[in-house]
């Protein structure tokens, strides 16, 4: 582990830290709620900051993986499994502990599976969903992946809003808490601010394993695909595994972003999973720059929270749409690499000025 | 070490390549002169696998490579310097060299890696000197060092050179071919491709004319550089006798 990246998330946990004491000492802790969310939000977008910056790829697919963390994790912990209690394979879950019984908000019991293996098999559903898209799709260069994850997309939007079983419009509720430590669960009566630190623990842990893996032999490898894919081959990089393993890493890590916060919300609905929520997430990492993980932290904590709550009011969609087209013309590179001398001298347009040389 | 059979290639509806055969023994430095756009870089690409070959064979050491996987034939032992360098501007010296020994995986440790790097640095010292720069940043002949550096940490048994001459000073391309002859003294074999026909003959054992995708001559370096249509064509010689008798 390098130091120089230890000091930088020891400095995100301070800042997590500060914020929090601030918010509970203004007597704004309720705050602490829609940065949880925000948090969790992050996730997904952390994972596609990587798989933009690095494969050089765009996913409108992002939202759909979400989901579907989110709605595996509700359909298996809300799913009474009372009737079926008989059935061999049922007895079998039990056996090994993977159900629990807990008694819903009216007061009858239900026989579902534990949050943890709903945890493991939404992730492991997400990636697979994942890997079956992107084996095809991204043998082939160009932007075949934004049109393919699009199709997806509409796919499980459809679905979710389809589907009896997943609540149709109205989505999961009743999810119930995820225990994390004795006393600290995700979501449920679990305390504001134990919740808080569940979320930035898992921003911290999860900025960590990114940095590494930015840093290490696979982060080299990924950084020469995207500055000459073919120079890349030349050195002997399989750059199409490479793309792969990346888009189902960042796949993963929004299913797990939809399992905490459906645990957290104690819901899911089909808007999770909508077309412009992807458009949403790609927009945020353009703002931060694609592939600078701390510039999409950073840009996702404020966005999130903006929108979260209600700033932007019924203009969201119109807010995040702007704000791509916006960052697309001026600071394709993200906020944070903007030239500001370049800026202002954008803004004092002299007549007959010579052409900048290409 | 290397032998192509009646190789076709090209990209969509365009034909680069016209039943090409060449071959390449080990310890040899060949070169293949042309024209630009005689299709020497297809040739190269074809050969380590970035371009598919139409028809035809490429054998390298025996096993035929045509619809092996580039990183396979990297890993057998069979590298590209590309043409114009293509170093990886965005990352420092040190980088571009560790991405070479991608292949190297778990071979030699990280001793074997340092023992790499330090060879590397014996034969190019100036990327020591500038290791912690950006690619980007270095001058020209300095690139081609680094991209030759970085294909040399995978330990080929043949290393291509696509036209290392391209863009440099006519100092700086004398000191890129002595190091490949050096490269060549050290074990390695080499095909190049150039349009700087007298230069890499001078360095070749033997050498190959590309015309617009056939192979039209080939022979010893001595008897290409001697041969009277290959002065004409590609050495620059009766340049000017032509031109004035050309002249209206």
């Amino acid at each position: 582990m390098r130091p120089a990246l230890l000091r930088q998330v020891a400095a995100f946990v301070a800042t997590v830290v500060v914020i929090q004491l601030a918010s509970v000492a203004g007597e704004k802790a309720f705050l602490l709620t829609q940065l949880t969310m925000s948090a969790y939000y992050t996730l997904v977008v952390l994972g596609l900051s990587l798989f933009m910056g690095y494969a050089g790829q765009i996913s409108l697919g992002h939202a759909a993986f979400f989901a579907v963390g989110g709605y595996t994790s509700a359909v298996m912990t809300t799913f009474d499994l009372g009737p079926f209690r008989s059935t061999a394979w049922v007895a079998a879950a039990g056996k090994v502990g993977l159900l629990a019984t807990r008694t819903d908000a009216f007061g009858s019991q239900v026989l579902a599976f534990h949050p943890w293996p709903a945890m493991a098999c939404a992730v492991l559903l997400t990636a697979a969903i994942a890997f079956a898209v992107g084996v095809p799709v991204l043998k082939l260069k160009g932007h075949y992946l934004a049109m393919a994850t699009l199709g997806l997309g509409t796919i499980v939007y459809s679905v979710a809003l389809g589907t009896a079983t997943l609540g149709a419009a109205d989505g999961i509720s009743g999810v119930p808490p995820l225990p994390v430590l004795p006393g600290i669960a995700v979501g449920g009566n679990g305390s504001r601010i134990a919740n808080y630190y569940v979320a930035g623990t898992v921003l911290a842990v999860s900025m960590l394993l990114l940095l590494n893996l930015v840093h290490s032999r696979v982060g080299r490898a990924l950084r020469a695909i995207h500055g000459a894919e073919d120079a890349a081959s030349a050195m002997g990089v399989d750059t199409a595994h490479y793309k792969v393993r990346t888009f189902v890493l960042s796949a993963a890590m929004a299913g797990l972003a939809g399992v905490l916060l459906t645990h957290y919300n104690g819901s899911i609905g089909p808007s999770e999973a909508s077309i412009m929520k992807s458009v949403k997430y790609v927009a945020i990492v353009a703002v931060g720059g694609m592939g600078s993980l701390w510039g999409t932290l950073a840009a996702s904590m404020v966005l999130n929270f903006l929108s979260l709550r209600g700033y932007f009011g019924t203009l969201d969609d119109a807010v995040f749409g702007t704000i791509l087209v916006v960052v697309m013309l001026f600071a394709p590179q993200g906020i944070l690499a903007i030239d500001l001398r370049r800026a202002l001298r954008f803004l004092r347009p002299t007549r007959g000025a010579p052409a900048e040389p290409g | 070490m290397l032998r192509i059979r009646n190789l076709d290639a090209g990209y969509g509806s365009l034909t680069v390549l016209r039943r090409v055969s060449i071959h390449v023994k080990p310890g040899e430095i060949v070169a293949i002169v042309g024209a630009n756009g005689a299709g020497k870089s297809t040739l190269l690409k074809t050969i380590v696998g970035l371009v598919r070959p139409r028809a035809g064979e490429v054998l390298f050491e025996g096993t035929d490579v045509s619809r092996t996987p580039t990183e396979a034939i990297v890993r057998a032992g069979c590298s590209l310097v590309p043409e114009g360098r293509q170093v990886f501007a965005d990352m420092t010296v040190w980088e571009n060299l560790l991405l070479g020994a991608h292949v190297q995986r778990g071979k030699g440790g990280r001793a074997g890696l340092q023992a790499d790097l330090d060879r590397i640095c014996g034969l190019f010292p100036v990327l020591a000197e500038r290791r912690r720069q950006l690619a980007g940043t270095l001058s020209g002949g300095e690139q081609q060092m680094l991209a030759m550096g970085r294909a040399l940490m995978a330990h080929p048994r043949l290393l291509m050179l696509d036209e290392p001459s391209m863009g440099l000073a006519p100092l700086i391309v004398r000191d890129i071919f002595d190091i490949v002859v050096r490269i060549s003294a050290a074990g390695s074999t080499v095909l190049l491709v150039e349009q700087n026909a007298r230069s890499a003959l001078k360095v070749a054992h033997r050498g190959y004319v590309l015309e617009t995708g056939t192979i039209t001559m080939q022979g010893t370096s001595e008897e290409l550089l001697a041969n009277r249509d290959v002065q004409r064509a590609y050495l620059g010689k009766d340049a000017n006798e032509e031109s004035e008798r050309g002249a209206p």
